[in-house]
Order: C-alpha cells, then structure tokens, then sequence
C-alpha cells in the first residue's frame, strides 16, 4: 500500500489538469475508440450508462476511462477489449461481456503492455476468456474488480488475472469465479496478493510459476479444481490465506513444488482431499497454521529438506502427515495434534510422550489406495499402534518431541 | 406381539444390564464432552467406539437375555400366542431396550452441552442412527446363534467369535487380499466386501460424513460414483437394512422350526 | 376333543414318537403313562405345538395344530418343570397371563387355596420349588378352558396342596372337562384318572379304563398292572 499511494495522489494529482471527455450513445463522441482518440494526455473519459459494442480499443496515452453505473463493453466475441500500452492509465467501473476465445491468442478484457503505473478498478468481467492480462507491466495495482467466467475444461479457458514478466503489482480484494486459473503469476516478482476471493475455478484459485519474492495473504481459495499451486519460485511469503474445500482426486489446498525459503503462517486449511501437497521444497517454515478435517493435512512426496513446522494445530484429519520415504530430515516441533493420545503430568502444556504423526496406514494407502475404504477400522488401529510402538516402514526420527496439549 | 414386546422391555428395564449399558454411554458422553471440551473430537472418538462396543455388546447381550429368558419363553409357548411374535417381540424388546440406552446414553450428555446449536449435530445423529442399525443387526445375529445353539457356553463363543471376525479379523483378511492383488482393478471388490460387513458398512457411512475429503483423493471412477455423490450413502443405508432385515427374517424362520 | 393321526417325531438319530395314533373324545380324566423317556412330554408337547412333529396329524377341538396357535386359547398346561422369569414377581405373572390371555379368571380364589397369598410380592427366583409348582398350578387353573393339560402336577407339592389340586381336577373334571395328565405316583394317578393311556416305544400300548388294565393283566393291584403291561410286551 504504502509504495502504491504516492502515485495514486500523482495520478489524482494529474486529473487536476485534464479534461472531461463525455461518452454516451447520443453524444458528439459515441465511441470508446473515438474517445482515446480524441482525448489528450491526462484527460478522463466519461463513459454513460449504455451498451458499446467495440473491440481491440487501444490506450496509447495516459487517460483516465472511467464508468458511469457501469456502462457495458460488448467484444461481441471478436477478440481482446482493452489494451493499455501507455503508462498512467487507469481504468475504473465498466462492465466489459464477451471476449473473444481463440486457441491462437490469448484474448483478454483487459490487457496491459509494458506499461508502468496503471490503475483498474471496480470493473467487472463476464464471458471472458482471459480476464486482465499484464504482460511485463509494473508498479501498477487490480484492485476490487470482480471476474466470473464460465470456464468448462481447461483447454478453452483463460485465466482470471493473469501477470507475465511483471514487477511490484498489487492484486486485492478482486473475486475471481469459473476461469481456468484465479490468479496466474509467471516471472513476476515483488506481487502482493491480498484479500482476493478466489473461488469455484476449474485448474488453480492461485498459480506460482518461476516468481519470486511475493507476498499472498488474506485471500480465500475454495472450491477449485486443485487449490492452489506455488511452483518453482523463491521467498514466496503466504500469511493469513485460507484454503477450503479442494476436493478431488488430484486436488489440494496447496502444492507446493520446487520452491524455496519460504514463509506460511497462519493460513488455514480446511476440507481439502491433501491440506499441502510438497514436493522438492526446502527451508520452508510452517507456523500456526490450522488443518482442519483434510483427508491428508501434509503429503510429503520427497525431496523435501530442512523444513520446519512448529505451532500448527492438526485438527480431525484423517491423516496429519504422510511420507513417501523413511528418511526425514524435516522438524515436527510443538505443534497441536488432536489424534494425540499422551499424557502432561508436569503439567508444562507440553505432553510428555512424543507424537508420531505419520501412520502405517497411510503408507499402506500410498501403496495401494483402495484400503482407504478401511480408514478407521479397529484393525487399522491396532496396526498402527504397533508401528508406533516399534517403527519399521515410517522414519523414526519423525516426531514431534514437544506436541501442545491444548489448541494453539 | 406387542405385549410380548412390552413384557419383555419390562423386564430388561429392570434388569441391571440395562441401566449399566446406559450409565456407561453416560458416563463415556460427558467424560468425553466435558474433558476434551470440542464437539468435533468426542464424536471422531465416540465413532470409533460406536463401531467396535455396540456390535459386541449387542451380540453379548442378545445371547445372554435369550438365554436367560428360557423359561419365560416356554412358559409364553403353551399362551395362544403366535410363535413369530414371541420372538419378534423379545428382540425387538432386547434390542431396543439397548438402542434406547445408546441414545439417551450419549444423547443427554451431549444435549446438555449444547449440541443442538453446534454443527455437529448431523455428524452425531448420523451417528446414533448408525449405532442403532448396529444394535439391531447384532442382538439379531445373537438371537440367530442363541436359537441355533441350546448350548449356552457353545453360544456365548460363537457369538464372541462372530464379533471378533465381523469386527476385527475380517478387516485384517480384507486388507490382506487388497495388498495381494494389488496389480488388478479392486474399486468393485471393495466396495463389495464392506458391504458384506455390517461392521465395516457402519463405517463407511460415518466415513462419508467425518472423511470424505480423504475418500475423494482416489482415483478410481466407481470410488468417485460412491463417495463423491448420494449413491454411497443411499446404497449404504439400503444394504443396512437388508442387514437387519435378513437376520430378523431368519430368525423367525429358525424359531418356526424349533422344538422346545 | 383331540385327534392324533401317525404321529412321528425324532430328536436326532431317536425315533421318540413312532406312527403315534389317539383319539380323545371329550370329558373325563386321562393319564399318560409310560416308561422314563416313552415320549409322554413329547406327545404333550406336539399337542400344544411347542415341539414341530416330523410327520402326521394332530387336531384339537377340530383345529389343525400345525398351522393353527388360535387352538391354544381352549388350553390350559401345567408344564413339567416350573421355570419362571426370576426377576418377576408372583403377582406380576399372573396378572401378565392374565393379560395375554384375555379371559376371565378365578386366580384370587386358587390363591387363596393354594396359600400364596403371602409370596405376592416376592419374586420367582426367591420361591421354593413347592411354592412354585403351586404358582404353576394357580396359573393352569385360572381360567375356564375345555382342555387342561397337566404334566406331572404332583412334584413338591406339600399334602394340604396335593389335597387341594384333586379338588380342583375333580371341580374340573365336574364341568365336563377333558383333562390330561401325567404322573409318576401311581397312587394320584389311580384316585383320579379314568382312563389310562400307555406310551411304550413310541406308541399307544395300551388305551382303556384302569378296570380294563387290570383286567388284560389279570392283576388286582393298579400298580402292579403298570408294571406287567410294561413287561408284557416282551412275552408276547
């Protein structure tokens, strides 16, 4: 926020000096196009309420296009609306329908090219096929516009918002329903993600790819084909995030693959089939996050070093950690394991007996994932209480020594 | 019938059994309530229980009132009372003597909690109504056994034997053949095998409340048709009742045929 | 009054009942004699349709047996062991049987006969084995059936009791009822049957008055003619 406002009061500051330009249907300009064309650096356009079927509408020059009770762009199907190649260009309040879906091109509503410093707002987009699209943009902010695609298969859908080569965006308080992915990142650095709704998509509500040094937080995925997925990326910071209802075969609330230091906190998992599904991450620290009721809260499938998870609770999950190895070289400390049987007698909050997270019926069922119809049965139970007891097919050293007797 | 069946749960309301059963539930409801203090754990708890005690009391019981109720029944043989209903009504009277116990048993610490507002309510009803249907399938099969058997330590064993395969070997040997043929398509067979157990059907049931984010993480198309829609739970209820059904129904068949 | 037709029954490898033929018109006092495991109880009980016959005929009062329970509304039994419900009191079972009988009863004057009155309230299993064969007795002869069915309804009873239950098989017997008994004590059986029925093997033996008994046996003494028509089988 605080990087962002000075150039908002910049921009505030500039529409000071240009003009108003009306569009409406009955006026001398009618057109979107007619407008940006007749306008002059730092002007507003004014668009009324009213129905404008255009397409390929291209913002060369800083200008503000501003809606008046949502006025409705119609692309007719033919192909991207918007393109912004200007720098201080901020769009805010239309109603942009129908962009055109092509196997070729990546349409979008909105797109903004190598532009710096742009603002879009309070615009809402439907039928689309990508939502907005900043390719190489930055210093710019998508704030409160809200995307519901209708989005079937993934081959023929779009993403809703979508950052190519970008740097230093701010992406919040967008909801984002039925695209293909919510919310795409590739090669973009220095994002901050927040308070977006992310809901109902058909691939990922959130997607990482090679970007790094971002911060995600306070946003809600639910619902979507597979979570969330945070791959191949570096100092990827996600605090306060909540990840619900990801159900499905391949579906997760999280995946995270190749990614390196970094930070989750205080997110909450909730009702996914896999809580995190890791892959190949390293030095990546879990703290006071909540899993709730998840098939599995933390599938660990390897490669994975020098993690620490401390003051998690771990909530009626049908399994709180699974293994695919028997080596571990990750720490379990002082979390909050509700399967947790032991005892406190010294009365210190920590149980005085080590918890073991990983169950042999979970190995069991990586190996042959049919016997997950025996999940709870009472000789399930006795099995793992004698791997418990004697560990063989689960890594030893994998315990929490000082699990918390009481909700964190 | 039913004056049989009034008798009959007369006579086991004044039997101590009854009032242990129902102090025990009790007792297990509000230890679990009011020291774990979370809705959620207790009926994940209470599950595992449910599914292993009720079965084995159930049988326990069965066996042991009919049994003990020898003499009443021959005394009500020479009555103009149909056979059937004798026996309709001693079970029906053992069996919900202890289903009532079950449900006020955990239901009263658990209504006293203040479950009626919490959202755990549907987990737990589904619980008792599952608790219920295993009461009834076991005292049955323990009437089947105890009809089958006048001799009283030949039935208790084969009725302990009856819980311990249907509750625990039966899983063992499931999961066995499972790892076995691990390389072949196994989605149909183990849906069918946990049919073939009231046990494990009881838990499947439970499971599409408490586990089913776990259960949808499968692959297989039939896994995804039973779990991830309405026809594993409809199926599920439906083979229940043919569960209870099929024992009461051989059960007067059996008590048709036999001398006394 | 009662009509069996080839009457066969086995327990496992024991032909118990062997082509069993009876026919009982009504009235009078009937005892089922015989040897320790001649079949008497089967016979009583294949009658009331507590033991399954494996094959034949029995109708009571012109009422198949086997497919019929209504018939036993006619019947009063007095089963040979007195188990009862032991957690139940007196009073309690017989306002029970009262109830599922739905008859009218006199048991307030047989208890007063029968001296109970003061075991009421105490319950089964408290009794003495007397005391529950008088209960057992109350409860056979409580309500007003054509039939009555009495297996062995002397054992522990005490002799003012034993005086007693003649009294009401000859009030009974009085009514024009058909009463069927069975006895080990010659001497009961002698002062109040009429006719004898004599199970041997599976069968009738013999079926006759006990003038008639004496008479085929050449014997004066009742006892002693038992004894004969056992043993006579093997003579003849």
């Amino acid at each position: 926020m605080t990087k962002i406002l000075p150039f908002l009061l910049v921009l505030i500051g500039l529409h000071a000096h240009g003009k108003t330009i009306e569009v409406c249907k009955s006026c001398p300009v009618n057109s979107l196009k007619e407008g940006v064309a007749t306008a002059m650096d730092y002007d507003t356009l004014l668009i009324q309420k009213g129905t404008y079927k255009e397409y390929n509408i291209v913002v060369d020059k800083p200008l503000t296009l501003l809606g008046k009770n949502y006025p409705i762009i119609d692309g007719e199907d033919q192909g991207e609306i918007i393109t912004i190649t200007s720098d201080d260009v901020t769009v805010d309040g239309l109603f942009i329908i129908n962009v055109g879906t092509s196997y070729t091109s990546d349409y979008a509503a909105i797109r903004v090219v190598k532009s710096a410093n742009f603002l879009i707002q309070n615009v809402v987009l439907e039928k689309l096929f990508f939502g907005i699209y900043l390719e190489k943009a930055k210093d710019g902010k998508v704030y409160h516009n809200k995307i519901i695609g209708d989005a079937v298969e993934e081959f023929n859908s779009g993403n809703g918002i979508q950052l190519w080569y970008c740097n230093n965006i701010e992406v919040s308080r967008n909801i984002v329903q039925h695209v293909r992915d919510g919310i795409y990142l590739e090669f973009s650095d220095n994002v901050l993600i927040e308070n977006n709704i992310s809901t109902n998509n058909v691939r990922y509500g959130l997607h990482f790819m090679f970007s790094n040094n971002d911060i995600y937080q306070g946003n809600t995925f639910e619902n979507n084909g597979a979570g969330v997925a945070v791959m191949f990326s570096k100092q990827i910071k996600m605090y306060h995030n909540t990840f619900k209802k990801n159900w499905g075969t391949a579906s997760f609330g999280m995946l995270l693959k190749e990614i390196n230091d970094a930070e989750i906190a205080n997110n909450i998992f909730e009702e996914n089939t896999v809580g995190i599904s890791i892959e190949g991450s390293n030095r990546i620290e879990y703290r006071q996050n909540d899993f709730v009721s998840n098939g599995w809260a933390i599938k660990v499938r390897g490669a994975c070093y020098g993690n620490s998870f401390s003051e998690n609770n771990f909530l009626y999950n049908s399994f709180d950690v699974s293994y695919n190895s028997k080596l571990n070289d990750n720490t379990f400390d002082g979390n909050f394991w509700s399967d947790y049987t032991g005892y406190d007698l010294d009365k210190n909050g920590i149980g005085d007996v080590p918890y073991r997270p990983v169950k042999l019926f979970s190995y069991i069922v990586n190996r042959t994932p049919e016997t997950i119809v025996l999940l709870r049965s009472l000789f399930m139970d006795i099995i793992d209480f004698s791997e418990k007891v004697s560990p063989v097919f689960t890594p030893d050293n994998l315990m929490d020594n000082a699990p918390k007797m009481k909700k964190i | 019938m039913l004056k049989i069946l009034k008798y009959s749960f007369y006579d086991l309301m004044r039997s101590r059994w009854s009032y242990v059963y129902f102090v025990f539930y009790l007792l297990l409801g509000f230890v679990l309530l009011f020291l774990n203090n979370d809705v959620s754990k207790a009926v994940i708890t209470l599950m595992n229980l449910i599914i292993v005690l009720v079965p084995l009391i159930a049988t326990i019981f069965g066996v042991m009132y009919y049994y003990n109720s020898k003499e009443f029944t021959e005394l009500l043989l020479a009555q103009p009372i149909k056979r059937t209903s004798i026996f309709l009504g001693q079970y029906l009277g053992v069996a919900g003597s202890l289903s009532l116990s079950l449900i006020l048993g955990l239901g009263i610490p658990f209504f006293l909690y203040g479950l009626l507002r919490s959202n755990a309510i549907w987990d737990f009803s589904l619980l008792l109504v599952t608790g219920t249907f295993l009461t009834l399938i076991f005292a049955a099969l323990a009437f089947n056994i105890a009809l089958s058997n006048d001799n009283k330590i030949k039935g208790f064993g084969y009725a302990v034997l009856l819980w311990l395969f249907l509750a625990v070997i039966y899983d063992g040997l499931f999961l066995m053949s499972l790892i076995v043929f691990e390389e072949y398509p196994l989605d149909n067979f183990s849906l069918v095998a946990t049919m073939l157990n009231p046990v494990d059907l009881s838990r499947t049931l439970i499971l599409l409340k408490l586990d089913i984010s776990a259960l949808l993480g499968y692959t297989g198309a039939v896994f995804k048709k039973f779990f991830g829609t309405n026809f594993g739970f409809i199926l599920s209820v439906f083979v229940l009742i043919l569960w209870t059904i099929i024992p009461i129904w051989r059960l007067l068949l059996k008590s048709r045929r036999k001398d006394f | 009054m009662i009509k069996v037709v080839d009457l066969h029954k086995k327990f496992g490898k024991n032909q118990v009942l062997n082509n069993l033929n009876l026919i009982i018109e009504g009235g009078g006092i009937f005892a089922v004699l015989g040897p320790n495991g001649s079949g008497k109880t089967t016979l009583i009980k294949s009658i009331l349709g507590m033991v399954r016959m494996d094959k034949g005929k029995i109708e009571v009062l012109d009422q198949a047996v086997k497919t019929n329970w209504k018939y036993r509304k006619e019947i009063n039994y007095l089963p040979q062991i007195a188990n009862f419900p032991g957690n139940l009191r007196v009073g309690e079972l017989i306002r029970m049987i009262v109830d599922l009988r739905q008859k009218p009863d006199n048991s307030e004057e047989l208890i007063d006969a029968f001296q109970i009155r003061p075991f009421l309230d105490k319950k089964l299993a408290t009794l003495s084995g007397g005391t529950k064969q008088k209960v057992n007795i109350v409860l056979a002869f409580m309500f007003d059936s054509p039939l009555l069915i009495l297996d062995e309804p002397t054992t522990g009873l005490d002799p003012a009791a034993l005086i007693q239950l003649k009294k009401c098989i000859q009030t009974e017997k009085e009514k024009g009822k058909t009463i069927l008994v069975t006895s080990h004590i010659l001497q009961f059986v002698e002062e109040v049957a009429e006719g004898i029925i004599y199970l041997l093997e599976g069968k009738i033996y013999f079926k006759g008055s006990i003038e008639e008994l004496k008479k085929q046996t050449g014997q004066t003494n009742f006892e002693h003619a038992i004894v004969a028509i056992a043993t006579q089988k093997d003579h003849a």
